[in-house]
């Protein structure tokens, strides 16, 4: 256990050591260290925005979805009542239609009796002078008795 | 190279206290000592190869495990060994937050040095005694003391280090003239100019000792615990040749006093390294 040129050598090698390990050893492993550190942290800030954005996210959806309810809710509302408006017009139009019909039915029907009783008014004169002929079973005198005629058709 | 003296407990012992020691011998040639009185003989000019083999293996091996943790350390994911090497470094990195109150570049390296190496060389005394001395032996090499803390110029040769470091941080941070009032105008003080002078000796003899004794108690303190411990170690293993019973006994105590000892081969490395740190704390802050 003398004291000796070993003190001095020891001395030696812990100054190298000590250099070694501050210039090639320590710096990376702190740096790598501390960039976890930051990365981690970064990370964790990310998940934390992810989770507001995704809270966010869902609050919108929840608003979005509400509204299309309500829209759809007042689509189906007025397509109810834009139908029963239109079966009221059909309904309407129907009615009118059928009137019209109606009355112009009546109107034919109306004319065709007319021409009927012209014609049949016509007919009747030259029938009534016919009988006459044969009942009087002579000459009539066709001008003489036309004025009677032309009464007794206007009364029928 | 047989040892030349006889298989006695005494000689065990003093064989096991002995360094290898390269220096001139006593006919004026260079070589290794052959026993304790030739390396007495050497004095300062003669050097202790195992415990420099040893000591500069074991910081090779540190500086080169953890610079190749080092190279692999990445932001992502550590695994294996550069996980424990990351560990190692946060606990120190931890310890030099925690004791050191300074910006330094140096400090949190140094104490991971100190920290490692000193464990290192302190675990060295897990190794049973006899193996490595007898491997030593069959190889020709006489004498192979192998924890180069057991070596108090290994200790020695660190606190030297720390020592140098704590005056040249103290002069740094307070100037020459900051230094010498710390060492000169303290613990008496006084305002009166004369009596100032008058404290000085009383003063700088107390600040001297107490600077000085910091390296030799650091030193001291672990070559002293990790000597006791190979001591210990080296009187079990002369149980073994004491016959059957004797050798079991000797076995479970080795056993028993190794589990005891690996705290002790932490706690002295801790301690080494944590007083590194106050005193350069102590260096850096004004009193």
């Amino acid at each position: 256990m003398n004291i000796n040129l070993t003190l001095i050598g020891q001395s030696i090698a812990f100054v190298v050591f000590v250099w070694f390990c501050m210039k090639l050893v320590w710096p990376p492993i702190v740096s790598a260290l501390n960039e976890r550190k930051a990365k981690i942290a970064d990370g964790l800030a990310a998940a934390e925005e992810g989770q507001k954005a995704k809270a966010q996210a869902q609050e919108h959806v929840a608003q979005v979805t509400g509204e299309a309810k309500d829209q759809a809710q007042e689509i189906i509302r007025r397509a109810e009542k834009r139908e029963a408006e239109m079966i009221e017009e059909a309904k309407g139009s129907a009615r009118s239609e059928g009137d019209r019909i109606l009355s112009s039915a009546r109107g034919e029907i109306d004319k065709e009796v007319n021409m009927a009783r012209e014609a049949l008014r016509a007919q009747v004169a030259a029938l009534a002078v016919a009988g006459a002929a044969k009942i009087l079973e002579r000459e009539v005198d066709e001008g003489a008795h036309a004025k009677m005629l032309d009464d007794l058709i206007s009364q029928l | 190279m047989a040892s030349s003296e006889p298989l006695t407990s005494t000689g065990y012992i003093k064989h096991h206290l002995q360094n290898l020691t390269f220096g001139q011998l006593p006919d004026g040639s260079w070589g290794l000592a052959h026993g304790a009185a030739e390396a007495k003989a050497m004095g300062f000019w003669a050097i202790h190869l195992d415990t420099m083999f040893w000591s500069v293996i074991l910081g090779v091996l540190f500086l080169w495990s953890f610079r190749k943790a080092a190279k692999k350390a990445t932001v992502g994911v550590p695994s294996g060994f550069v996980n424990f090497v990351e560990w190692v470094v946060e606990f120190v990195d931890d310890n030099v937050r925690g004791s050191f109150s300074h910006k330094s570049d140096l400090v949190a390296p140094l104490a991971l040095t100190l920290f490692v190496w000193v464990l290192l060389m302190n675990t060295m005394d897990l190794v049973p005694v006899d193996w490595i001395p007898e491997l030593a032996k069959l190889m020709g090499i006489e004498y192979m003391k192998v924890v180069p803390t057991t070596d108090p110029n290994a200790t020695f040769g660190m606190a030297i280090g720390i020592f140098v470091l704590t005056v040249f941080y103290s002069i740094k941070v307070k100037g020459i003239g900051g230094f010498a009032a710390e060492l000169t105008m303290q613990p008496f003080e006084a305002k009166n100019p004369i009596v100032k002078i008058l404290l000085l000796p009383a003063n700088f003899f107390l600040e001297f000792v107490s600077l000085v004794s910091k390296p030799v108690s650091l030193s001291l303190r672990l070559f002293g615990n990790l000597f006791a411990g190979e001591m210990i170690f080296i009187l079990i293993a002369l149980l073994f040749s004491g016959g059957a019973v004797l050798a079991v006994a000797g076995g479970v105590l080795q056993w028993a006093w190794a589990v005891l000892h690996i705290v002790i081969v932490l706690l002295q490395a801790f301690i080494f390294m944590t007083l590194t740190i106050v005193y350069l704390e102590l260096a850096h802050s004004h009193h």
